[in-house]
């Protein structure tokens, strides 16, 4: 089963000592070993976002993220994993997983 | 023994067993569900007229399978293939799921596969209640004051989140047993409060949420064996529940220095207290273990004064110090008053208002009117008990604390 890890951050922690790139270089390259990774991306920082609504053939577009909250998606992966719990034990050796809050959410089959 | 005792007889020993051999076969909880649910609907109706099968585990496990392919020819009936297992699935099968191991270790998976963490509490204590101890959705719901169709709800939902992020029947991986066991043994322990907290109302079957929790407990104590916390859990158990019939006289409740000991569960007692020596020799303490310690405790003392309250105090220190919370704060308080007098306990009681995450709880304003009372305040007394009378719903509970409030008086 395909399952997206969505990560999501507090970008106004700057306190926290983040993972180098190279962590996540690593991590990527183990589930490509291990032949789970599906796709994966960092996304660019929350004042490059722009959100979209199209409402009666209307289009508004506002700077910014789709919500204001503390944490903001950062990234994800979409990875193959047998069930719920290979997938949590993926997301668990995530580098900053100790300051992240990942969400699991398995991809819809058609 | 008549053909109804032999089916109860079955439903206790088996119910478990043939669900959690069903979701190895079809990969599928709810429908496993079903189709155990089947198979003791048809031994209801034939047993009786065939005579009690010489094995009935084998008989339930053979109906169930048969029940399940049925279930699933109605459901897609045209596509064959989904059906294919039943091909592959003859009666020996039956028999390979009965042999010890398998048995033991598929209970296990279904307890740890209805208590899994991406699952919300209420629903993997109504899923364990339902695919583990076999209780019907409506006793669930009466058991927790729910209508039934809310509580069927849940438990639909409980199983669509299984089958929709897959979770998987399957023992959890060294790492994280331990914490996995922990989530399993609060799900029991939930159980057991929730029946505990109303064995002084007037409803039975909320009362035997405690048995059917001792029955969980037994039942994991007896697939991890060696676990100190699941074996404290059962000792703690059996001797809270040991005072069951002491705990209310004429439906009101009796309070723990007031109770006609004689009336203990002694059988329960030793059982609890040999438990939780076996749990000390693991050599791994944890809160079960300490709450049943105070439990034994209590029970040993032949009286409220006879009570080695300052062993208890001391429990209750250990206790706050693995598992800091304001509940264990205020039994320590209350340990501590018996030790050493009202005024070291109400010292800590003070300390404990003032931070105020208690406010609401009943029993926090309680105890304080009983220090007060014993200090000679009566006047504080009057006030705390107001409070606690105020917060409290159950109106047995709440008579009895309007008979102290009237007490002080005299």
């Amino acid at each position: 089963m395909s399952y997206a890890l969505l990560i999501y951050s507090n970008p106004d922690d700057s306190t926290s000592e983040r993972a180098p790139y190279a962590d996540w270089g690593a991590y990527t390259q183990s589930m490509k070993d291990a032949g789970v990774f599906l796709a994966g991306e960092p996304l660019q920082a929350k004042d490059t976002a722009t959100t979209l609504r199209v409402r009666g053939g209307k289009r508004t577009v506002i700077d910014g993220p789709f919500a204001e909250t503390k944490e903001l998606l950062i990234g994800f992966y979409i990875l193959d994993a047998a069930d719920l719990d290979a997938a949590l034990d993926w997301a668990a050796r995530m580098p900053d997983a100790g300051l992240n809050s990942l969400e699991i959410r398995p991809v819809m089959a058609f | 023994m008549t053909t109804a005792d032999a089916i109860a007889a079955a439903f206790r020993a088996h119910w478990a067993q043939i669900v959690a051999a069903m979701v190895r076969r079809v990969g599928d909880l709810a429908l496993a569900e079903d189709a155990t649910q089947d198979a003791f609907t048809a031994a209801a109706a034939r047993w009786p007229r065939e005579g009690i099968p010489p094995n009935p585990a084998a008989w339930l496990m053979l109906a169930a399978g048969r029940k399940a392919i049925d279930r699933l020819r109605r459901e897609r009936g045209r596509r064959e293939r989904d059906v294919a297992y039943a091909r592959d699935a003859p009666v020996s099968v039956a028999a390979a799921e009965l042999e010890d191991d398998t048995v033991t270790d598929d209970r296990l998976r279904l307890i740890f596969l209805c208590g899994h963490p991406a699952l919300a509490s209420e629903a993997r204590i109504a899923l364990t209640l339902r695919c583990v101890a076999g209780l019907s959705t409506p006793e669930i719901a009466r058991a927790f004051l729910v209508p039934e169709a809310t509580m069927a709800q849940r438990l639909v939902r409980a199983k669509r989140r299984i089958a929709a992020t897959r979770i998987p029947f399957e023992l959890p991986t060294a790492p994280n047993l331990p914490e996995r066991l922990e989530g399993v043994l609060t799900v029991l322990y939930l159980i057991f409060n929730e029946g505990y907290a109303a064995t002084s109302g007037d409803d039975p079957l909320r009362a035997d949420l405690c048995d059917e929790a001792i029955r969980l407990a037994r039942l994991l104590h007896e697939l991890v064996p060696d676990h100190a916390e699941a074996t404290g859990l059962l000792a703690l158990m059996l001797l809270h529940h040991a005072r069951a019939a002491a705990r209310t006289a004429f439906g009101r409740p009796v309070a723990l220095d007031e109770q006609d000991r004689s009336r203990w569960d002694r059988d329960a007692i030793r059982e609890g207290e040999e438990l939780l020596a076996a749990a000390y020799a693991a050599r791994r303490p944890g809160p079960y273990q300490l709450q049943a310690a105070i439990a034994a405790l209590h029970a040993r003392a032949p009286g409220p004064q006879a009570t080695d309250w300052p062993a208890i105090a001391s429990l209750y220190a250990l206790l706050a110090g693995m598992m800091p919370s304001p509940v264990v704060e205020l039994n320590r308080a209350v340990a501590v008053a018996m030790a050493e007098g009202p005024r070291a306990g109400l010292a800590l009681l003070r300390a404990l208002i003032e931070e105020g995450s208690l406010d609401a709880y009943a029993p926090l304003h309680a105890a304080h009117a009983d220090l007060l009372r014993r200090d000679g305040d009566a006047q504080g007394a009057a006030a705390a008990y107001a409070r606690a009378i105020a917060l409290t719903e159950n109106t047995a509970q709440r008579a009895e604390l309007r008979r102290r409030q009237r007490d002080l008086k005299a």
